[in-house]
């Protein structure tokens, strides 16, 4: 026997059979997903749940509800405008060829594509309206070549969908109304850039295979690059490898997405005076930044939330005290702006109170571990395991763990087990492996149900959700997950979600988790940082001294001409949100302090940016000391109406010197690009956090500090 | 009496919508799928998730299937793929681990000529370069000629060729070894 025959014998003696329940399973989820895919020829990627509508029109109204789309939209339209300028001058024109050598940048797209045809037509001077169903045409079509250069097939099939479903005449007809859609769109964004809660979520060009429309490809992107020159146009941050071309599995691509908003703008006193928000315990952003700047990758400016950072550091303010009924205290002061001496900082705390630990009710964990096959990376499921068996040592005999996991389909890997059996945890969570897609929608069902039968009289229940964020099976569209969640919400279970990861990281989807789930979201980038989450702060983040938050400050014109709220874009309440108790907002965990400062311009300061009115009704001057008056608005666990607190800010003597969550502010205010921070620097901000660090005994304020540095030498 | 359809026409059956059709290809050819991944991979729980991904891609995968070649010659080269993408991915993840590095013996089971055997294959596989263990996961593991094997890796005959008596080589140096070791 010669070695090739050997190695043949070999070969097949060890190549086992596969497992028969293993292939019973697949082969149902490929029929389901067949199904599926036939049902619903968008789906380009295995969804549990087909579309709740069925029409055209509804999908297509659906369709701009995605996230990712508004960039695509945006820059489609952009291509709207280049083609009427291009009609318009057309029929003038004698030497037709001539009119695309005009610096017409954004043409240059249209014109590297491989399609001379639209050379030729205008040559031809067509009649008027054919002339304009063209760029619609050439619009339509730039997309889906675009597609076919990211190559990922399940896009392709996307695109093409809508031309197998209909007739070419009522296709170009469903083009134009794409494309009016997006017109609006894009006005509509620009509209809204100065109010809130806008979602940029350009991703660098990549494209987002979950949603039913996609992104043009990197390449594409960057001949268009020149069109759109919004803040969320940065697809020059991302080197990408395009998806080879038989790529089974998602591609990784840089697909972090971000919830992240354009800075609040200042608002003048007497036209808008009040201004209301949730609270916001949530340090995922700080994380993220700093995993950033410390793999020097490119920091976008819509990852930064400043009040995020803000909140990542742990301040000295008064505790509540402990026979006291309110669970929290509120620290309210004034300070000078570093960045603007004309400005001062109002800080608006507020600290939880600490229950006895030994007090604390038992708990019931369910780990809902996503073990997709994003999740294989080292900074992810492997730092995940360590992190849960780090926080066991933190739990109590009497609390129970339980682990759900979800890749292709959720599975309850450990039952309800009492924390006191850590052999039988840590091998649980050991023999977890990743692979497969991410059934995030009925991991979240089960874990939720799973928490639900663990949960008796006086015992908390918490589903604690580990992920990249990247939900591709199930619900996959930030709304629908919102839906899904407040559902549980009410059954008195809280959720809190554990970010892990970078290049599939969903921002986006993990905000909205934490936020209607009444939990917090952290991002867990370092083992130190598990430590910081699970270990150190345990308690708030397991247990909820009071919900739905609200903070509203009305501002006293006659002391204050502008204010503006540093961070908490993605917190903003209307203003009649604050009394109302159905509006849900953040929780506060015992222990958490949240912090929110507003800069504010004095009257008569030469810091005011809007003029006065000539016409405007004089500002009643009203107690001229006082500044504001801050209300806040929360509920005790288990309420359902909300308690009030309010107290006046009053203008001190002479302002504090500026302390270390100021130069956090202005640090992250500088990560984001602010406006607002005119000259000040990195090394203002170095400075300033240096001179305030005090004892930083967790030495988390030294590590901002060399974060600080870190960006400054990579600006 | 789909069983005696020929695949390429189970496939335009799917194409067009046909689930039974679908369900009667991937059954057909799940087998084959899942030992081309353990023959590259080397693990078995790597190739059973390896064609579970494989086998819910194909719903929208099949689409791109052009019926000018044989289905099994696009399926073996989209297994392939998928095998080296799942490669691609755990070399990022960990340098050493780059298929047949963490191969489970599954010694229990087998008596000690067969645990030799194992040990022998394991040792050959693991270094074996990549391109070498697809060649022989396609002519020996699925008894291909170069033709064949060719046309799925899409290389020439004689590239196939070169790469078995590079395998061969590579047999040998491990025989040298273990003879001076013995």
């Amino acid at each position: 026997m010669n070695d090739l025959e050997k190695l043949q014998a070999a070969l097949r003696d060890a190549t086992p059979t596969p497992d028969a329940d293993a292939k019973a399973e697949t082969l149902r989820l490929a029929a389901e997903n067949f199904a599926r895919v036939q049902e619903n020829q968008s789906a380009a990627r295995p969804i549990s749940k087909a579309p709740s509508s069925g029409s055209l029109w509804k999908r297509t109204t659906a369709m701009f509800k995605l996230s990712t789309l508004r960039p695509v939209l945006y820059t489609t339209s952009c291509l709207v405008v280049a083609g009427a300028v291009f009609v318009a001058y057309e029929p003038f024109n004698d030497n037709g060829p001539a009119i695309y050598d005009a610096d017409l940048s954004l043409d240059e797209t249209v014109v590297s594509e491989p399609e001379p045809a639209i050379v030729t037509e205008t040559e031809e001077r067509a009649p008027a309206i054919q002339l304009r169903t063209k760029p619609k045409a050439e619009i339509t079509a730039a997309p889906r070549s675009a597609t076919k250069a990211a190559r990922a097939d399940e896009i392709s099939e996307t695109m093409t969908t809508s031309q197998t479903q209909s007739v070419p005449q009522k296709r170009y007809s469903s083009g134009g109304v794409t494309l009016k859609g997006s017109g609006r769109f894009g006005m509509e964004y620009q509209s809204e850039q100065d109010v809130l809660a806008q979602k940029p979520n350009n991703e660098g060009g990549s494209n987002e295979p979950e949603n039913a429309l996609s992104f043009p490809s990197n390449k594409q992107l960057r001949s268009q690059e020149a069109a759109p020159k919004g803040q969320w146009m940065g697809n020059d941050m991302y080197s990408i490898t395009a998806p080879q071309d038989d790529t089974i599995i998602a591609p990784q691509p840089n697909n972090d997405q971000f919830a992240g908003a354009l800075e609040n703008p200042v608002k003048i006193t007497t036209e808008s005076p009040v201004s209301t928000f949730s609270i916001d315990v949530d340090t995922a952003s700080y994380a993220y930044v700093r995993s950033t700047l410390l793999n020097g990758g490119h920091l976008r400016p819509d990852a930064v939330r400043v009040e995020e950072m803000i909140n990542y550091f742990p301040y000295d303010y008064a505790a509540p005290a402990v026979t006291s009924d309110v669970p929290f205290s509120t620290d309210i002061s004034v300070t000078k702006t570093p960045w603007n001496p004309d400005t001062n900082l109002v800080r608006v705390a507020i600290q939880g109170k600490k229950p006895a630990v030994e007090d604390r009710p038992p708990l019931n964990l369910v780990f809902l571990i996503d073990t997709s096959g994003s999740m294989q990376d080292a900074n992810k499921l492997p730092l995940l395991k360590q992190s849960f068996a780090l926080m066991l040592t933190e739990l109590r005999p009497t609390d129970q763990v339980a682990i759900v996991t979800y890749a292709g389909r959720a599975g309850t890997v450990l039952k309800p087990t009492n924390a006191s059996d850590t052999a039988t945890i840590l091998n649980a969570l050991d023999a977890l492996n990743a692979g497969g897609s991410t059934a995030g929608g009925a991991g979240l069902r089960a874990a939720y149900a799973l928490a639900d039968q663990m949960k008796a009289e006086g015992e908390i229940s918490r589903v604690l959700l580990a992920t990249d964020g990247d939900f591709n099976v199930g619900i996959n569209n930030p709304e629908d997950m919102k839906t899904a969640i407040e559902k549980n919400r009410d059954s008195g279970t809280y959720l809190s979600v554990l970010g892990f990861g970078r290049g599939n990281y969903r921002d986006d989807m993990m905000q909205t988790l934490a936020q209607n789930g009444n939990g917090t979201a952290a991002y867990i980038d370092t083992l130190a940082e598990a430590q910081k989450t699970l270990v150190d702060n345990l308690s708030g983040a397991l247990f909820s001294i009071a919900n739905d938050v609200k903070i509203q400050v009305e501002f006293n014109p006659a002391a204050i001409a502008e204010y503006r709220l540093i961070g908490y874009e993605t917190r903003a309440l209307n203003r009649e949100d604050f009394n109302n108790d159905k509006v849900d907002a953040g929780d506060i965990g015992a222990g958490h302090q949240v912090t929110a400062l507003y800069e504010v311009t004095p009257v008569g300061s030469p810091a005011v940016l809007n003029d006065p009115l000539r016409y405007a009704a004089d500002a009643a001057p009203l107690g001229g000391k006082e500044l504001g008056f801050f209300k806040l608005r929360y509920k005790t666990p288990g309420a359902t109406d909300s308690q009030l607190i309010s107290t006046p800010i009053n203008m001190p003597e002479t302002p504090n010197t500026a302390d270390f969550a100021a130069a956090i502010a202005g640090f992250g205010q500088l990560l984001k690009g602010s406006k607002y921070t005119q000259n000040w620097t990195y090394d203002d901000a170095i400075t300033l956090a240096t001179q305030t660090k005090g004892a930083d005994p967790y030495g988390y304020r030294t590590e901002a500090i060399r974060l600080m540095k870190l960006a400054k030498a990579r600006k | 009496m789909r069983m005696k359809t020929s695949d390429e026409n189970l496939v335009l059956l799917a194409q067009t919508g046909d689930a039974a059709a679908f369900s009667a290809l991937i059954s057909r050819h799940y087998d084959l799928i899942h030992r081309i991944g353990f023959r590259v991979l080397g693990s078995k729980s790597e190739a059973q998730d390896m064609t579970q991904d494989l086998c819910l891609a194909l719903a929208t995968k099949l689409k791109s299937f052009r019926a000018d070649a044989k289905f099994t010659t696009w399926l073996y080269r989209v297994a392939i793929n998928a095998a080296r993408d799942r490669l691609r991915k755990r070399k990022t993840r960990q340098k050493a681990n780059e298929g047949w590095g963490d191969f489970e013996l599954n010694s229990r089971a087998a008596d000690a000529e067969n645990r030799a055997q194992l040990d022998w294959l394991h040792q050959a596989m693991a270094t074996l370069p990549e391109d070498l263990r697809e060649t022989v996961a396609l002519v020996l593991g699925e008894d291909l000629t170069h033709d064949a094997a060719a046309t799925i890796l899409n290389i020439s005959p004689g590239t196939v060729s070169w790469r078995m008596s590079e395998v061969k080589k590579h047999l040998r140096a491990l025989a040298q070894k273990e003879e001076l070791i013995q």
